[in-house]
């Protein structure tokens, strides 16, 4: 719904778009007919809605090819590198959240609250841009940008074209996770139910590994559902720093030629995944507290 | 409004040894703040001026060095913080007056239209920020200032209405309010003498945190190219100019990225100060 509206607020008849300059009225009569901006707005929404829900995202103005594989293409390196990023994020925020919390009164847990401060202040393209710096041009370890035009054919080259894009990502999304993760951990080491369990005869790290891990989970488990949509979104900015063929450069593309089924189509696929992630961290963040399971059935809190 | 402002400066007054951060990220803000009303009288150099040699690395001469055509980088980068704070002070200023309104009216609303309403901005809220600001600068006709403005200001006022919302139904359920209506007291009075008051410290936090976020937008929509267009020298912008060169003259593409970097960090500990002094029970913890 806010896609159609925002959509329709592009300027210019996408018709204009499918003919080019210089063309005659009837021309463009005849492509509006075509693109079916010529019908009222109503039934535009109508088309739209129907279209969306059997995944019809049609073909692209510009080069004709039908948008849905080519979505499908550029998803291929967007969520590879999503998903590697957001591992390499978890790897890295997780344990070091921990320490942080734990070790709050040592110089490293002061040192890695404050790095990750950093982290949150930090636009990603820059970040980008200084790994490329560094790694690229100084040591030579791996290519600044590009990509395989053979994709996946061979595993290791697209890769390699891969790590620094990957790590980027991870680097920013783990500062952000590596917050929720210490002030999650806090809490645990704050709750009554961890003195007890001290008070029972366990030892510090034995209580926390069995009582500390699924009641910190909880938490941070909403939060990840949010962090992996944002390192989507990273990846989209970042694909633009390391000239990757993703779904990112496809959305720039095609918001600067006007090319209307390209945008469309990016926008559904990507609010569709941002969604999905949501429910997907909603379902895992019941199976975790099963105090969330007795409150949907409506048993008793 | 005066009252919890002055019990602001009173509590960072109290507590100097606490509020350092504060003190710190001011200072940060306010060196980006001079440097920004500075360009309004003079630069440099004349930023337009293509004198120095091209990609020299930074001297005496050249602070930052100069980009391609060879102007003086460092006058960029200050006209550069003025385009950040423009647009973060613009983009906050517009989310405010739309988030806030709508906050209100939701927490005061019906049942059903307040379930409506909340059920919007989880919807607006989970379409990402940039996604968001990137459509709405491809619908104005021409990129400007103004449409990376109202881009992140309709993006940023989801999440101001959201806490709005929250905060306000929480003073609303107070024995006072009820108090005051029994006395006969209007909704509109009761929203400016006894709700934004009590939420307006809390929303002060947030709109200092979400400054951070639309310079570090602003910044990121301009490398995308749908910034504010040249002579805007927006850091973003000078970013992706250096990038192309970042083989000959690495600076160009260190030093936006840093200002940038200072001025967030600067906003970000401003905020943290704020929160303590508003939220004692964060005080102590940290």
């Amino acid at each position: 719904m806010v896609l159609f509206v925002l959509l329709r607020l592009l300027p210019g008849d996408p018709a204009n778009a499918l003919v080019g300059v210089g063309a005659t009225p009837e021309q463009i009569a005849a492509a509006r007919q075509q693109v079916g901006s010529d019908l009222p707005l109503t039934s535009q929404f109508l088309n739209f809605i129907t279209s969306m829900a059997r995944f019809e995202l049609g073909n692209s103005f510009v080069s004709k090819a039908p948008v849905a594989g080519e979505i499908l293409d550029r998803l291929s390196v967007t969520v590879p590198l999503t998903l590697l990023a957001f591992t390499l994020a978890v790897v890295l925020a997780v344990p070091l959240g921990i320490l942080a919390a734990v070790r709050a009164d040592r110089w490293y847990g002061v040192a890695i609250s404050t790095v990750s401060q950093l982290g949150l202040a930090i636009p990603v393209f820059w970040v980008g841009i200084l790994l490329v710096t560094v790694f690229a041009i100084n040591l030579k370890l791996f290519p600044s940008g590009g990509y395989p035009r053979q994709g996946w054919a061979d595993p290791m080259d697209a890769l390699r074209d891969l790590a620094l894009p990957v790590l980027t990502v991870g680097i920013v999304m783990a500062s952000s996770l590596l917050r929720y993760v210490r002030s999650a951990t806090q809490d645990v080491l704050d709750s009554d139910y961890l003195r007890t369990a001290r008070a029972l005869g366990s030892g510090h790290l034995e209580a926390l590994v069995r009582h500390g891990i699924r009641n910190g989970a909880v938490p941070v488990i909403s939060i990840l559902g949010i962090e992996l949509a944002s390192t989507f979104l990273g990846a989209v900015v970042v694909e633009k720093v390391f000239a990757l063929p993703g779904l990112g450069s496809m959305l720039l593309l095609a918001i600067s030629q006007r090319d209307y089924p390209n945008v469309q189509g990016v926008l559904f696929t990507s609010t569709l995944l941002v969604l999905l992630i949501g429910f997907a961290a909603d379902v895992i963040q019941r199976l975790v507290d099963p105090r969330l399971r007795d409150r949907s059935t409506g048993g008793v809190p | 409004m005066t009252a919890p402002v002055r019990g602001l400066a009173e509590g960072l007054a109290a507590r100097p040894s606490r509020s350092w951060t504060f003190w710190i990220g001011l200072i940060l803000v306010g060196i980006n703040v001079i440097a920004a009303l500075l360009t309004l009288v003079w630069t440099p150099y004349d930023p337009s001026s293509t004198a120095g040699g091209r990609l020299e690395a930074p001297s005496w001469v050249h602070l930052a060095g100069t980009d391609r055509l060879g102007r003086d980088l460092f006058t960029q980068i200050m006209i550069g913080s003025r385009i950040a704070l423009m647009v973060g002070a613009g983009a906050v200023a517009t989310g405010a007056a739309i988030g806030v309104t709508l906050g209100v009216l939701a927490a005061f609303a019906t049942k059903w239209l307040d379930d409506a309403l909340a059920a919007a901005l989880d919807i607006l809220i989970a379409f990402p920020t940039l996604l968001l600001a990137m459509l709405v600068v491809a619908a104005s006709d021409t990129a400007t200032l103004w449409s990376a403005i109202l881009a992140l200001g309709l993006a940023l006022s989801a999440i101001v209405a959201r806490l709005t919302r929250i905060l306000a139904k929480r003073v609303l359920r107070m024995d006072y309010i009820t108090a005051a209506r029994t006395a006969g007291t209007s909704w509109p009075a009761i929203v400016f003498i006894h709700v934004l008051p009590n939420i307006w410290p809390t929303l002060l936090v947030s709109f200092a945190l979400q400054f951070g976020l639309a310079a570090i937008a602003e910044a990121s929509l301009s490398y995308l190219g749908l910034g504010a267009p040249p002579p805007n020298a927006s850091w973003g912008r000078l970013l992706q100019e250096a990038q192309s060169t970042v083989y000959t003259a690495p600076f160009g593409a260190i030093a936006p990225g840093l200002a940038l970097l200072l001025l967030v960090i600067g906003i970000n500990m401003t905020a943290d100060g704020l929160r303590d002094v508003v939220d004692p029970t964060r005080r102590g913890r940290r």
